[in-house]
């Protein structure tokens, strides 16, 4: 058994199972604060309820995202010393300062959004949410700044075989940062807002017509039919900086042999690397080089440009192909949901029901995502400095496999049990509606304002 | 030894390291300790028990990932040779942590039919994630040895870890519960107690023989003498901790937190005579800090950030403990 392929997967099923967490925590900590906030204004306990019940999906995803997380950060060292050994000049202070700046901060301060409502008073409460949502958006800024110098590195030399940074500057704001970043930060906000819509499309499909539910439809289904216009706009210029910087992954995502003009927007194909050719292929002509050069001529870069140097075609043809695939839908779907909430006041029937699965759509699209953009490094780790297969450990094929399988049977097993909770709170949640007492605010009426009922 | 940049900075790496180690092993050990106990509690009791770490133990964990990172970040080629050599520990250790952090939060929202399945996997969760780091401990004292020698020495120290982690929740319910439950935990500290100064003395006693350079650096005249406090105090706060039970607890609850208190100085004098052991390696007998040490700029710019950010999380973690100071209440999470 070959260490190196089953560190692979074991790093990718491991980073896979994290970033469904933080994509759900980056995002809903603002929406949480969005909630305080409208009921700091409003005094509406309906927006206290809401709030109350996505602070525990927060909480449990937090909880996920924190153990997936620490079991990575072993993972660099027990798969891949090569790693750190080799840019960890430049990857240490990265991470340290996301632990330092990002993580305290969150770890803090959610026991006191958790379980403080009763003990802070309502600006303390409504600070602590803040913290932990800036919190939590600062460690996306510290990580995807590492992910995306691995991408695009710049700012450092090499002495001696070790990175060295030179300008710190250029290294935390390297080509592909700014693009990237925005882009998971929207593709964070899709989420959350996907999941609280659907959530809140079973709270009404199993009859909760309470105003906590619309507060919670409205506020997942608004956001979602903004945001996604603005992420599809994002991913065009990610794209277009993707083209400059990696081209070769450009090449790969639209599955192009050859370098040329008037290149083809493939839209089904079943790329064959081995015979350089697209099987089954269904292509709008000029498409890709409108798209990417904006300009029917335009020359696209092809495969053949990189002979041995570019990432596997087909896992990245096709995983670019749905997510964009998914972000359509998404357009699809958050529209005529806003749609009939603005004019018609009502949700039909068979829309919620889309809706119900549509909740995970985040999920789907996200890592599609990261697929295509992690696969589409390959055969690097870090662009010309360190191959993948260079910074593999000495541990036995054997441990890894073990190691392996029974992190794959966890994962699974805490996914069934997360999504179960999930359903279980949306549930719980109807069948309570708003009658369920507030924690905390009949309580303490000194520190509160008043409890509006 | 010239104290320019390039020598103080590993060392200085070295301090926070061990600090967030010596920090993370008295909080987050009292979380596990709490686990551990879920063995011997009641269903109501593990409830008041889970309430007095609710709000902090997100926080106490995070010690971990700095040190971790510490280790990842300032001694990157230390961390890759012990991680690669402790490869299977780590695991467990991993598989460990996943199920009491996920246990957490998963027993207070699952339907109420499926709490007690989530309790049972908090207390196996803590119980491996304990015997795991006491294991990697009592290997790594030994150089990282992996014969048979340093696997039973290893589990060893996983057993004194986890009886003293037992100690620590059972001191920390002694400080955050009242009537029964209180009671309770003062035999618990009793036995857990017993338990830990029988495991120290055997490390103690056995780790300078089986590693000669930590006998060299031990009994050797005149530093015999200087380090002769360490276990001199650590056992006279063992004695006066167990004295101490038999009164506990107190009229007005006074002295609440002093077994907590005092277990945390035998942690930190424990701790203190490790480093001795060890310095200046960061891998026994293969790296010294220096050899293992990132370039000084990456140091220099980590240490920058340090400086301003650890008094902030020092600080907001007093307030945090502060807000939730007092005995535990049921947690009106829903």
């Amino acid at each position: 058994m070959d260490p190196l392929i089953l560190s692979r997967i074991q790093f990718g099923a491991n980073i896979s199972f994290h970033i469904l967490f933080p994509t759900i925590t980056i995002a809903l900590g603002w929406v949480l604060l969005f909630f305080k906030l409208r009921y700091n204004a409003t005094n509406d306990s309906a927006w206290m309820r809401a709030y109350f019940t996505w602070v525990k999906v927060f909480a449990l995803s937090f909880a996920m995202g924190v153990v997936s997380g620490v079991t990575m950060s072993f993972q660099f060292g027990t798969n891949w010393p090569g790693y750190m050994e080799k840019v960890g000049n430049i990857a240490g202070p990265l991470l340290a300062y996301e632990i330092l700046t990002a993580f305290f901060l969150e770890a803090a301060f959610l026991g006191i959004m958790l379980f403080g409502f009763r003990r802070v008073s309502n600006r303390v409460h409504t600070l602590a949410t803040v913290l932990v949502a800036g919190g939590t958006t600062l460690s996306a800024f510290w990580i995807i700044a590492l992910n995306s110098w691995m991408q695009t590195p710049a700012g450092f030399e090499m002495i001696d075989g070790k990175a060295h940074a030179v300008d710190w500057w250029a290294v935390v704001f390297n080509p592909s940062m700014p693009y990237r970043l925005v882009h998971m930060l929207l593709a964070s906000g899709l989420t959350v807002s996907f999941l609280i819509a659907g959530l809140s499309a079973l709270r009404y499909l199993s009859g909760d017509r309470s105003e906590s539910m619309w507060k919670a439809l409205r506020t997942g289904v608004f956001t979602a039919a903004i945001l996604i216009p603005i992420q599809i706009f994002a991913g065009d210029q990610h794209g277009l900086n993707t083209l400059q910087h990696q081209p070769q992954k450009i090449a790969a995502m639209e599955a192009n042999w050859t370098t040329g003009p008037n290149v083809p927007l493939v839209l089904f194909a079943l790329p064959d690397e081995a015979a350089k050719e697209n099987k089954f292929e269904i292509a709008i002509p000029d498409g890709a080089s409108l798209v990417l050069r904006h300009s029917t001529s335009g020359v696209v870069p092809g495969l053949d440009a990189y002979p041995g140097n570019h990432p596997p075609v087909f896992p990245l043809f096709w995983s670019f192909r749905v997510m964009v695939g998914t972000g359509l839908l998404m357009l699809a779907v958050s529209w005529s949901a806003a749609f009939f909430l603005k004019r018609r006041h009502s949700l039909p029937k068979p829309l919620a029901m889309l809706m119900v699965p549509m909740a995970l759509s985040g999920w789907l699209a996200t890592l599609a995502g990261w697929y295509t953009t992690e696969i589409g490094r390959q055969p690097w780790l870090v662009t010309g400095v360190l191959k993948t297969a260079d910074a593999v450990g000495p541990v036995a094929g054997g441990h890894v496999a073990l190691t392996l399988a029974v992190y794959l049977i966890l994962y699974v097993l805490l996914l069934i049990a997360y999504l179960g909770v999930l359903v279980h709170l949306a549930l719980k949640a109807a069948k309570d509606g708003d009658t369920s007492p507030l924690p905390g605010v009949m309580k303490t009426a000194m520190s509160q304002p008043a409890a509006g009922e | 030894m010239t104290f320019d940049w390039p020598t103080l900075l590993p060392l200085i790496f070295a301090g926070l390291m061990g600090l967030a180690i010596l920090i993370y092993v008295i909080l987050d050990g009292f979380d596990l300790g709490i686990g551990i106990l879920f063995a011997v509690a009641e269903d109501s009791e593990q409830d008041t028990m889970i309430a007095a770490i609710g709000p902090f133990w997100d926080a106490n964990e995070t010690w971990l990932v700095l040190a971790v990172g510490l280790l990842l970040v300032a001694f990157p080629m230390a961390h890759g040779v012990i991680l690669t050599a402790l490869y299977i520990p780590v695991f467990v250790l991993l598989v460990g942590l996943i199920l009491r952090g996920v246990a957490f939060d998963f027993r207070a929202k699952v339907p109420s039919g499926k709490k007690h399945r989530w309790n049972r996997i908090f207390f196996l969760g803590s119980v491996i994630a304990s015997l795991a780091q006491g294991y990697m401990l009592g290997v790594y004292v030994l150089g990282l040895d992996v014969g048979l020698g340093g696997m039973a020495f290893g589990v060893l120290v996983a057993f004194c870890l986890a009886a003293a982690y037992a100690a620590m929740g059972a001191a920390w319910v002694i400080y955050k519960t009242e009537g029964e439950l209180q009671k309770k935990a003062v035999r618990w500290l009793r036995t857990a107690l017993v338990l830990t100064a029988l495991g120290m003395a055997a490390v103690s006693l056995a780790t300078p023989f089986a590693s000669p350079r930590i006998f060299d650096k031990w009994f050797v005249w005149p530093q015999m003498l200087y380090l002769s406090p360490l276990p001199i105090l650590s056992a006279l706060l063992f004695l006066w901790l167990w004295r101490q039970t038999f009164h506990l607890p107190r009229p007005d609850d006074r002295h609440a937190l002093t077994p907590f208190l005092t277990l945390a100085a035998i942690f930190a004098l424990g701790f203190a005579g490790l480093a001795w052991s060890f310095y200046p390696y960061v891998v026994p007998d293969k790296l010294t800090v220096w050899q293992a040490a990132s370039a000084t700029e990456s140091l220099a710019i980590i240490l920058a950030g340090t400086v301003v950010v650890l008094p902030v999380i020092i600080f907001y973690s007093f307030y945090a403990y502060r807000v939730f100071g007092g005995k535990a209440t049921d947690l009106t999470y829903d």
